[in-house]
């Protein structure tokens, strides 16, 4: 059959290319995502059980976290992981982590200024950047106003 | 460890589990649907759990599923305004400046000093493509 509109041949693309397996995707990130919650959980248990304040607790949680992540990502386990579960290992605090130790690793050819310094913060320095600008702008909000936003609306 | 094994919250794990699973859907959905890259889902994360936060819903959040609201990036978001919050009421304006990065500087300082660490003892390689 041969092609002669770009329509014709979008359709054709369509009808041959696989389709996004979203809801498969969405299965692996829900459990995976889910599985290092309760891992986080667990850890902020035992944390709680041994007498740290909460605030404490959730410091340690993230540290243990991050840990794990840096040492996987190592390992290049990580990364299979992340093929595997997407956003399940992206969204939780060892995808930020990640983010930083993968570029670090790559670019170490690079150089230890340059390369590891530089382009650690290629995806965690927006993050940094917009999360503590908005956290600013929270405070000052809160500032003005003196009380959280939900108890005016 | 028996004695811990029987203070832990099960119910709390279901829903951390549950929590945190949906969070990441969201990210997943956001992700396979709209071609967002995933540094531009992570700021946009971070600053809907600190937009949250300072509104006072992201507790909410916390309080029903712990770890499963704190872990993912939202959480990190809400600690940020959380900080800020606590600093501002002991500080004043100066809080605003402070506040955030203290009750994060957990977080951040472990992922830089063991991404360093790992770049350290790790072998360059080329990108696999």
């Amino acid at each position: 059959m041969p092609i002669n509109s770009n329509k014709e041949y979008q359709n054709y693309v369509d009808k041959k290319s696989p389709n996004s397996p979203i809801f498969k995707n969405c299965f692996n990130a829900f459990w995976v995502g889910g599985l290092i919650c309760v891992i986080g959980q667990l850890i902020f248990d035992y944390c709680i059980y041994r007498g740290f304040s909460k605030d404490l607790a959730s410091s340690l949680v993230s540290i243990s976290l991050i840990f794990i992540s840096a040492f996987l990502t190592a390992l290049n386990l990580f990364n299979r992981i992340g093929k595997f579960a997407g956003a399940g290992s992206l969204i939780p605090i060892t995808g930020f982590a990640n983010s930083i130790i993968s570029p670090a690793m790559e670019y170490k050819s690079e150089g230890y200024v340059m390369g590891v310094g530089t382009k650690m913060f290629t995806v965690a320095g927006p993050v940094l950047v917009y999360g503590i600008s908005t956290s600013v702008i929270v405070g000052i909000i809160y500032l003005i106003f003196n009380t959280q936003a939900i108890l005016l609306v | 460890m028996n004695d811990f094994l029987n203070s832990i919250d099960y119910l709390m794990l279901l829903k951390a589990f549950i929590i945190g699973g949906v969070l990441c859907i969201l990210a997943q959905i956001l992700i396979d649907k709209t071609k967002l890259t995933p540094a531009r889902i992570l700021v946009l994360y971070v600053t809907c759990g600190c937009i949250l936060g300072g509104l006072g819903i992201y507790k909410y959040l916390v309080d029903f599923a712990g770890c499963g609201a704190t872990v993912p990036l939202t959480g990190f978001g809400y600690t940020l305004s959380k900080g800020v919050i606590d600093e501002v009421r002991s500080l004043g304006l100066l809080g605003a400046f402070t506040g955030g990065i203290k009750t994060t500087a957990a977080g951040i300082t472990a992922a830089i000093f063991f991404g360093y660490i790992a770049a350290l003892v790790s072998k360059p390689k080329m990108k696999k493509q």
